[in-house]
């Protein structure tokens, strides 16, 4: 009766596996390692920055471990820290021609040390939060506000257009926080006007006019609109975040939204929070100036002469100097967007939408200077760079600027991506801020570690004491409940935090709870008189329902926490969780293979090794052992 | 080794109203110094900024503090924090100065008077995501109050329901009365202790009502009270054994886990001695008053077939 079905002992020795498999990497540790990335949105990495990593790397004679390419950066992993400064000198010299001018990011990392044939079954270990590693944290809100504003200013400018092209007059058109006001004289021009805006705007919503004698109209955004605004509002911020942390070299950031209209960053290892913030915070590096086209700016641009009174000399990205004039005609604040697409003949072209001020601005501007270069410079640690020194043919209106003419779609792209990197979609502003030293983490880790390791050997002598054999196995599902919940983490790429170690403790102190109860239910049965075979199947079966029960309502408390918790909460609800679920599965499938396999085949078994079960009828207790 | 070798039932329940005016009395007491001391809430809930300093060598208390008075702060507390080397300072948000900015006016007047001084951490939390945190962790306990209630119900009768919650809510109030006695800090991680210790004290209720309800199908002679004495007696011993093997895990993070879980650690120790009383306790007791009996469980038609006398009736739970 105590048998597993074949099935049931191959579940559970497929589970151990895995089990074993994916927890594994965790034990191996970290290697010192160098990691090359890109330094500007527009180095690209890829096979080929591998092969030059590798060569540069052959050049001064040092032999990595492992060098590996993972779609935005190439690893070279080493054995001592020796090595790896060694390599990061090499490499930054590789990479970085100029040294005032760095194209790529050459930054020291830890990489986990896991074999290149556990690396190929997908298996890597946790990652480690950073409060155990070290590092800052910083939560910004974005000011959603400011983004709707900003969008509204340029839909002002698109429904001035349009009255004006379809000829309904108007008393005055304004922005008034984040609706439009529009003043109309009679009911005919109201009648026309909501028309217009209804066939030509579909994200707006016109609320017709209250008040007969005034006849103002108020537009908002439709909320469906205004969600997809914020929604481009949080990513643009995110690109520019990345491309701005870039600069501060961190080997593995994390920039992730959080709700609607947050953005966490987590930079391991910096400890300048200063100048991480000062790099986070900064606003508009991009500039619109004129090309001075004086008879000595264009021979300064050949080279020569001297870069005239009130111009400045600017590579462009061929590293062609291009002379611009020092009067800042527009700014990144003024760019609302910047997207790659085709002109109207079908070539590659990158399309700006500026705000209501700038697109006032860019009129006079192109209406003044027809047939002159205009340049778009932008400023990346503090050096100027001109993406693109257009033409203007015509005089443009309406806040929608189109540059094309001889680029690729790649060139398009990367020039749109680098138009956006300069500007921020909305105001941002730390609400949260967290700084941990990286002794600190370390000491963390050997915390969290002693509090499960010493938690650990306790129960498992007390459990061998108290229940014997029936302990010896209930200590072995314990630790298989351990390897389950490590590999589960791992497999899900979990962050591991001190409150998670915390819940880790927590959830090996509430498994055993399980074993405890079915020992207890064994006893239970033996005193009641019934054989060990009996004894085991009924405790096991009437302790089930219990375990059950209590792992529900242990379950309801950590999936609120992992509903309503943020942050440090997170973490401990995410593992406390994962380990109820593991421990019921260790706990009681696991642990009842162990007793079928060494009590299941014996059909004349008189006793059971589960400790004294005292019996009240007795005066002299029964020492039941095998 | 048996540690619990009990021949009779024990009469748990003749003690009932002594027990319940002693936790009637710690609940009033919980309740009076969460009002009069109130919680004293980390930087998380209130905002603000806290910074972790270290020294080479034990840190005078009174310099460091004449140090932020010279900056301005006054009644900032400055404490030690794990070891004597270790100083922590709690910053009230300043207005015009971002968090990053007071910390490092603070940190150079530090190292001003003491060179050794290093940075171990800090952390600002703006007052905005503070309001938020209380209301998340409201809306967490309303949640798992409203789920173990409905997971008792359908799973026993809204009167065990009714005693599991109160007997456990009763443990997290007392929980908080000892944080506001004691005013220790209150973190999102002490309110993350009492949440899960809520859904595992539970489980000593579930235990116990689970046994009430197998005695009841059993002995169909005995009282009601009787039925709770027997149920409490048979499952005391794996109570205490259980509670005792994850509260070695707890004090084992309360003993090496270092001052950052030391709270937590603490909330749950607490947490898990009242929860073995409460649910012995105030659980049945509260189910006493409520009226519990047989009928509520066992009306099912087709469990009325089962043999009384079996005694592997009731066993597939």
């Amino acid at each position: 009766m105590n048998r597993y079905p074949l099935w049931k002992y191959l579940v559970i020795a497929v589970a151990l596996v895995i089990g074993s498999l994916y927890a594994l990497p965790n034990l191996f540790g970290e290697s010192p390692a160098v990691q090359v990335s890109s330094g500007r949105a527009s180095v690209r990495i890829d096979t080929e920055t591998v092969v030059k990593v590798e060569a540069a790397l052959a050049a001064a004679n040092l032999k990595p471990d492992l060098v590996q390419f993972d779609g935005n950066s190439v690893k070279a992993r080493f054995k001592s820290t020796d090595a790896q400064l060694q390599a990061r000198d090499a490499l930054e010299r590789a990479f970085n021609t100029d040294p005032g001018n760095p194209s790529h990011v050459v930054a020291l990392n830890l990489l986990p040390r896991t074999p290149v044939w556990l690396a190929s079954l997908g298996a890597s270990p946790m990652y480690l939060g950073l409060d155990l590693r070290g590092g800052v944290h910083f939560m910004l809100q974005v000011d959603m506000n400011a983004a709707l504003q900003r969008r509204m200013d340029v839909l002002l400018g698109d429904v001035r257009t349009a009255l004006r092209e379809n000829s309904v007059r108007h008393n005055g058109l304004s922005r008034q926080g984040a609706s439009l006001t529009l003043s109309v004289r009679d009911q005919a021009t109201e009648t026309a006007a909501i028309q217009l805006l209804k066939d030509q705007f579909p994200d707006l919503v016109v609320s017709p006019a209250t008040d007969p004698a005034a006849r103002v109209l108020t537009i908002t955004i439709n909320p469906v609109a205004a969600r997809a605004v914020q929604d481009q509002a949080l990513k643009q911020n995110i690109t520019t975040l990345h491309n701005r942390i870039n600069e501060l070299g961190v080997s593995e950031p994390v920039i992730q939204q959080q709700g609607t209209d947050r953005i966490v960053v987590q930079l391991p290892g910096v400890q300048d929070t200063a100048k991480a913030k000062d790099i986070l915070g900064r606003t508009a590096t991009l500039e619109i100036r004129m090309v001075d086209e004086s008879a000595e700016g264009l021979a300064a641009e050949r080279n020569n002469g001297p870069v005239p009174f009130g111009a400045e000399r600017y590579p462009d990205r061929s590293a062609q100097p291009v002379i611009v004039k020092r009067d800042v005609l527009l700014t990144g604040e003024n760019l609302t967007d910047a997207q790659a697409g085709f002109d109207d003949t079908q070539q590659p072209a990158v399309h700006l939408t500026l705000d209501a001020k700038g697109a006032r601005i860019f009129r006079d501007v192109t209406r003044e200077n027809i047939n002159k270069r205009m340049a778009i410079i932008l400023f990346e640690k503090g050096k100027g760079e001109v993406v693109t020194a257009p033409v203007i043919r015509s005089e443009i209106g309406g806040g929608r600027v189109q540059i094309s003419g001889s680029m690729s779609t790649m060139e398009a792209t990367d020039t749109a991506l680098l138009l956006r990197a300069g500007s921020l979609a909305a105001p941002m502003e730390i609400v949260e801020e967290r700084t941990i030293g990286p002794s600190l983490g370390k000491e963390n880790i050997e915390r969290g570690f002693n509090s499960v390791i010493w938690g650990f050997v306790v129960i498992v002598a007390f459990m061998s004491v108290y229940y014997m054999l029936f302990g010896v196995f209930s200590s072995v599902a314990l630790a298989f409940n351990v390897v389950l919940l490590v590999a589960v983490l791992s497999m899900l790429q979990a962050t591991l935090t001190l409150p998670g170690i915390a819940a880790m403790a927590l959830a090996l102190g509430m498994a055993i709870d399980a074993n405890v109860l079915i020992n207890e239910r064994v006893r239970e049965e033996l005193r009641k008189g019934a054989t060990p075979q009996t004894a085991i199947n009924t405790g096991y079966d009437t302790a089930w329902g219990t375990i059950l029960d209590s792992n529900v309502t242990s379950l309801i408390a950590g999936v609120a926490l992992l509903i309503f918790g943020s942050g440090p909460v997170r973490g401990f609800a995410v593992v406390h969780c994962i380990g109820i679920l593991t421990s019921m599965f260790s706990a009681v499938v696991f642990s009842r293979g162990l007793v079928n396999l060494w009590y299941g085949r014996q059909k004349k078994l008189k006793a059971l090794s589960i400790g004294t079960v005292w019996t009240p009828d007795s005066s002299t207790s029964r020492e039941l052992s095998k | 080794m048996e540690l619990f070798r009990i021949k009779n039932d024990i009469p748990f329940m003749r003690h009932v109203l002594v027990l319940n005016v002693i936790s009637l009395t710690a609940f009033v007491l919980a309740v009076f110094f969460l009002v009069s001391r109130g919680l004293n809430l980390s930087v998380e809930f209130t905002g603000g900024t806290v910074m972790e300093v270290s020294y080479e060598q034990p840190a005078d208390l009174e310099a460091v503090r004449r140090v932020v008075e010279a900056q301005g702060y006054a009644e900032v507390p400055v404490q030690n924090f794990g070891t004597s080397r270790d100083v922590l300072l709690r910053l009230p948000p300043q207005a015009g100065k971002s968090s990053g900015q007071q910390a490092e006016v603070l940190l150079g007047a530090l190292k001003a008077q003491d060179p050794t001084v290093t940075l171990r951490r800090t952390e600002f939390v703006g007052p905005q995501v503070g309001q938020e945190l209380v209301e998340d962790g409201l809306k967490a306990l309303g949640m798992v109050i409203a789920g173990i209630m409905i997971y008792l119900a359908v799973r026993f009768e809204w009167k065990y329901a009714v005693s599991a919650i109160i007997a456990n809510l009763h443990d997290v109030v007392i929980i908080l009365g000892f944080f506001a006695f004691f005013q220790w800090e209150f973190s999102l991680a002490v309110l993350a202790a009492v949440l899960a210790v809520l859904g595992y004290s539970v489980n000593e209720s579930v235990v116990i009502f689970d046994r009430i309800r197998e005695t009841f199908r059993r002995y169909r002679k005995k009282t009601t009270q009787e039925v709770i004495d027997h149920a409490i007696t048979s499952t005391i011993s794996r109570t205490v054994i259980t509670h005792g093997s994850t509260q070695i895990m707890v004090l084992s993070m309360l003993l090496f886990g270092g001052p950052t879980l030391y709270y937590f650690a603490m909330a749950l120790t607490i947490g898990i001695m009242f929860g073995i009383y409460s649910s012995i306790f105030v659980a049945a007791g509260i189910g006493l008053w409520l009226g519990i009996k047989r009928e509520d469980l066992i009306n099912d038609t087709k469990k009325e077939d089962i043999d009384p006398n079996d005694p592997n009736a009731g066993a597939s739970v």
